[in-house]
């Protein structure tokens, strides 16, 4: 290693700064808008399907969640997704179907590693700390309302 | 009810909490994972506080399709689950609320990687 030729690390992250290609701020903020609105709004519709094939009102948002899930995974796998990614940023990662995406993505790409260390074990790389994260807060909160609950 | 507003309202909502995530990802370069887990943890303790109900009510798919939504089944299930059945339902609900957007993740995410191929970068 040669010490000269080591930026430091301020230096470093100046410069990715200077060197990752910007997207327009705004131009960012649009597409993440209108793609993510969009999912959202698609969301809704499926949602309202399944009202009108007859499934109970709380079910409406599993339904929905479900049905987008199937879309994330597919587009996924024939490689779409990847694409609505780089143009929309985060309006495809932040609705449901880009938690699809990450649990279907890893697999895809770890296959060569195998079937149960490959593709079973990458499912959950990004899935497990959102699962594991999310339960637990479920659990604090849950214990938290039992708590206030029996006391107060 | 206007089922177009509804969808309005969700297209509007959800675009919104989509530009929070985009913040984070231009101003302070979290990973995509980590945005992930921030968002369904803030859609728990958003909940918990009471404060993503009325967003719920108000957007409908608006607020549910955006992982902070996904927080807020894990949350509103434990919720009912310890009324329904004390402090069990503290290790029960979260998981039964949010089952069928898990095991669709599982299953078609493990079908659809058995089925294709990564197309060559």
């Amino acid at each position: 290693m040669n010490g000269k030729q080591m930026p430091d690390a301020k230096a470093y992250s100046e410069m990715v700064d200077r060197l990752t290609p910007k997207t327009p701020k705004v131009k960012g903020f649009l597409r993440a808008f209108w793609v993510g609105g969009l999912i959202c709004a698609l969301g809704q519709a499926i949602g309202a399907l399944g009202g009108a094939l007859g499934l109970s009102y709380q079910q409406l948002p599993m339904f929905s969640a479900s049905v987008l899930v199937f879309l994330g995974t597919t587009l996924t796998g024939v490689g779409v997704y990847d694409k609505i990614g780089k143009y929309a940023g985060a309006g495809s990662i932040v609705p449901i179907t880009g938690f699809a995406n990450s649990v279907c993505a890893p697999a895809m790409e770890f296959r060569r590693e195998g079937l149960v260390l490959g593709v079973g074990a990458k499912l959950f790389s990004i899935a497990g700390p959102v699962l594991s994260y999310g339960i637990s807060a479920s659990v604090i909160y849950g214990l938290i309302f039992w708590l206030t609950e029996v006391i107060g | 009810m206007n089922e177009f507003l509804i969808c309005g309202k969700a297209f509007v909502v959800g675009g919104l909490i989509c530009c929070v995530g985009q913040a984070l990802l231009m101003y302070t370069r979290l990973t995509s994972a980590r945005i992930l887990v921030l968002f369904v943890v803030s859609g728990v303790v958003l909940t918990a506080l009471g404060v993503y109900k009325p967003l719920v009510d108000f957007a409908g798919a608006g607020a549910t399709v955006p992982l902070t939504g996904f927080g807020y089944s894990l949350a509103t299930g434990a919720h009912d689950a310890v009324v329904e059945h004390g402090i069990l339902g503290a290790f029960i609900g979260g998981v039964m609320q949010t089952a069928a957007g898990i095991t669709a993740a599982v299953f078609f995410g493990l079908l659809n990687a058995l089925i294709f191929r990564p197309k060559a970068k």
